[in-house]
């Protein structure tokens, strides 16, 4: 059989077995008693979440991660890796086989209503695009009318497809598959002229061909795809956990602390500062130590240097900030306050 | 034991709880209460379970708007169709290529399997060569070979090999030209029909006259002229009333006429080339069965060596042959799932996959797919049960 009927039916049979209910703070104590967080995130997505030449996970997703370990264990390490497809990724989360789900997963009603599952935020605003090759001399989006069209299953990006296309009288021709190394070896093998996907994802998958320079991303964006982590329902606490530990890092950034200087930052003047690194102490009530920001800052860095370090221009990516800069600099990211 | 019996009469019957036809079926009600009591908890409890953790249950999603396109689908499909015609689209889609994998497979596993006999060393060898290459090597594999390394090679549309300008076979697919009926092409359909009535009462009546009087008719001849020459001539008569519609190349594609996905035609070769390979083998075994006095008694009787194979040999092999051929037809549906590798929309890639994907409702989607599937191998068991209760030895 193969591994996600499997998974599926193997969740569903835990289901059926699981006499007792999901009580409130079931995940944070149970994670708290095997010592690390389980995350599931992309297989092979640069940027986002991939393993680097000596295995370690390197991106965006991955961070996430990182800094709720840091979080509930001060320590960034505690954290282990599912690797994850599309169409993998929700059954895993909801038969508890993964704790957070941070895997460039777009924020929609369906996903927080249906599932059972509840976005804790944004990582990364992003919106879906288009990669075409470069010798069709293509210029925009609206000029792709009868084109084949590779795209991943079981993601919004089929859904946008369909409807854009539908939207504009255009026809298309879609080529499905379940993993992106598929979607991108097809497409460069010619099965499709189009690629389409998160945007962000096309500059990643487009450092995957051979020929990067063969194929160039469209200028529309046509969907809004707020990619962020997500938990099961019914545990607040774990919720609020992984929710603050994505905004201690936004927090950081506007407030100029980062891990270099997290440890001068203690002996700032700046009520907010004190309170962000648990100089000040305050009544938080997550459940973690008083320095759980201090340690997401100082082991995994604040949003700017995890952006940068993994999409930005720190990385083969080079993706501006742009939606994703903070509030206050031009961009819409935003986190509550920490008081 | 000493218990006495009666020679005039059956053994005393022992008392109810000691009976062993009583006490068999007190036992199978009980585990069957048993099992239907541990099946009620567990469909109670997942309910439950369910719904404390804000997962959707029934099966109304069937009737919301799926949203997706697909790449082929034999009934009108398109993305303002509901998730329950997804179910179809797939399953349809499953059939399909299940169906004339069978078909393929047999023919081909039927032609190695006696090429595997032959007494010309080359085809003999030849045979054994394939079945042990594509025996062995993972089907999975030989999927992703003939999708990645062949269909995807072919040449792109706009350089796409054509046949008189009117077929044409590329790396999107095989393109051809699509018939339209025109008005009075009844008539030929209705010639076709008169063929088929005529041809089946000439076999019968072939049959009969050989049975009675041992003379031969060629009805398999004349019923293929029939067949063919028939409805050609309605055809002609009534004016050639059929269109076709010639595919051409517009803009990115081909457009218009029939097209073939290379996802089919990659997952359709995989599956009957592998499952071929087994069913020479079953055929081999088959023919082998059947004693070599056969072969002697036909050539005694003068039978020529094609004629003995064909009504002496294959019919008696068949006995042989049909079990292990169902598990063959059973295993190459089932290995159809493999479909998802290559994006073929098969039912487990459409329906299990971006359908439960999309709506979450995993427990409905997978209840529906096994069920499809078990109702696949019930169907093509019963059939081949039947039909090998028809091929059996009937004892005079
Ligand atoms: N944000 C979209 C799409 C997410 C998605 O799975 N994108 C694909 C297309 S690039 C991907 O990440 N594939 C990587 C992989 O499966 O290895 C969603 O949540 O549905």
């Amino acid at each position: 059989m193969k591994m996600r009927t499997m998974m599926t039916v193997v969740s569903t049979v835990a289901l059926a077995i699981a006499a007792g209910t999901a009580h409130a703070g079931a995940t944070f104590d149970a994670v708290k008693k095997k010592g690390f967080v389980q995350c599931g995130v992309n297989s092979g997505l640069p940027g986002f979440s991939a393993p680097d030449d000596k295995g370690v996970w390197k991106g965006i997703d991955v961070d996430v991660c990182r800094a709720v370990a840091a979080a509930v264990f001060g320590d960034a390490s505690k954290v282990k890796f599912t690797p994850l497809t599309a169409k993998e990724r929700f059954t895993a989360l909801q038969s508890g086989e993964i704790d957070i789900l941070s895997r460039n997963t777009t924020w929609t009603v369906t996903r927080d209503g249906g599932l059972g599952i509840s976005f804790t935020g944004v990582t990364y605003y992003d919106g879906q695009g288009f990669l075409i090759k470069k010798k069709l001399k293509v210029k925009s989006a609206l000029k792709l009318s009868g084109a084949t069209v590779c795209v991943q299953s079981g993601t919004t990006t089929e859904l946008n497809l369909a409807d854009y296309f539908g939207l504009h009288k255009m026809k298309f021709k879609p080529v499905v598959y379940d993993t992106a190394d598929e979607t991108v070896k097809s497409f460069e093998a010619g099965r499709c002229d189009v690629l389409t996907s998160d945007q962000s994802q096309l500059y990643a998958l487009r450092i995957k061909l051979a020929q990067p320079d063969s194929a160039v991303v469209l200028p529309e964006i046509i969907s809004k795809e707020p990619l962020g982590p997500s938990v099961r329902q019914g545990d607040a606490e774990w919720f609020n956990i992984v929710r603050w530990s994505l905004f201690a890092m936004l927090d950081a950034e506007e407030l100029g602390v980062n891990s270099k200087n997290a440890d001068e930052m203690k002996t700032s003047k700046n009520p907010e500062v004190k309170r962000l690194l648990g100089v000040d102490v305050i009544k938080h009530g997550l459940g973690v130590n008083d320095d759980w920001a201090y340690q997401i800052v100082k082991q995994v860095g604040n949003y700017a240097e995890v952006f940068d370090r993994n999409v930005g221009a720190g990385s083969p990516l080079k993706i501006a900030r742009g939606l994703n800069a903070l509030w206050n600099k031009g961009g819409i990211q935003y986190a509550p306050p920490i008081r | 034991m000493t218990q006495m019996t009666d020679p005039t009469g059956a053994p005393p019957r022992p008392p109810f709880w000691n009976d062993p036809k009583i006490r068999a079926i007190v036992f199978q009600v009980v585990v069957t209460l048993g099992v239907i009591a541990v099946g009620v908890y567990l469909v109670r409890n997942l309910m439950h379970n369910l719904e404390v953790r804000g997962i959707s249950t029934g099966f109304g999603f069937l009737e919301n708007r799926a949203g997706f396109a697909i790449n082929q689908s034999l009934i009108a499909y398109d993305q303002t169709s509901s998730y329950g015609r997804t179910f179809f689209v797939g399953l349809l889609n499953t059939l399909l290529v299940s169906g004339l994998g069978i078909v393929l497979a047999t023919i081909l596993g039927f032609i190695i399997g006696i090429a595997r006999l032959s007494r010309n060393w080359l085809i003999s060898k030849l045979a054994a060569a394939y079945i042990e290459i594509f025996r062995n090597i993972p089907l999975l594999l030989q999927i992703l070979f003939w999708y990645f390394a062949v269909f995807l090679n072919l040449p792109p549309p706009s350089e796409a090999l054509s046949l008189g300008d009117a077929v044409f076979l590329t790396q999107r697919g095989l393109y051809l030209p699509q018939p339209m009926a025109q008005s009075g092409f009844g008539w030929t359909v209705f010639a076709f029909l008169a063929a088929a009535v005529a041809s089946y009462f000439l076999v019968r009546w072939s049959r009969r006259r050989q049975d009675r009087t041992g003379q031969l008719f060629p009805a398999f001849m004349v019923s293929l002229a029939l067949l063919i020459l028939v409805p050609l001539g309605a055809f002609m008569v009534t004016g050639r009333p059929l269109a076709w519609t010639v595919p051409a190349l517009e803009g990115f594609n081909f457009t218009g006429g029939l097209s073939v996905i290379p996802e089919l035609g990659a997952l359709l070769a995989a599956l009957s080339i592998y499952t071929a390979a087994f069913i020479a083998e079953t055929v081999r075994a088959g023919i082998l069965a059947v004693s070599h006095g056969q072969t002697e008694a036909a050539s005694a009787l003068g039978l020529r060596r094609s004629w003995t194979l064909r009504l002496v040999i294959l019919p008696q092999a068949m006995r042989v042959t049909i079990p292990p051929l169902t598990s063959q037809y059973l295993n190459l549906t089932k290995n159809s799932s493999l479909a998802t590798a290559i994006g073929y929309p098969d039912l487990v890639s459409l329906f299990a996959g971006t359908t439960l994907n999309q709506t979450g409702q995993a427990v409905e989607v997978m209840a529906m797919t096994m069920a499809v599937y078990l109702a696949i191998s019930l169907v093509i068991s019963f059939f081949m049960n039947w039909y090998n209760a028809r091929m059996a030895l009937v004892e005079r």
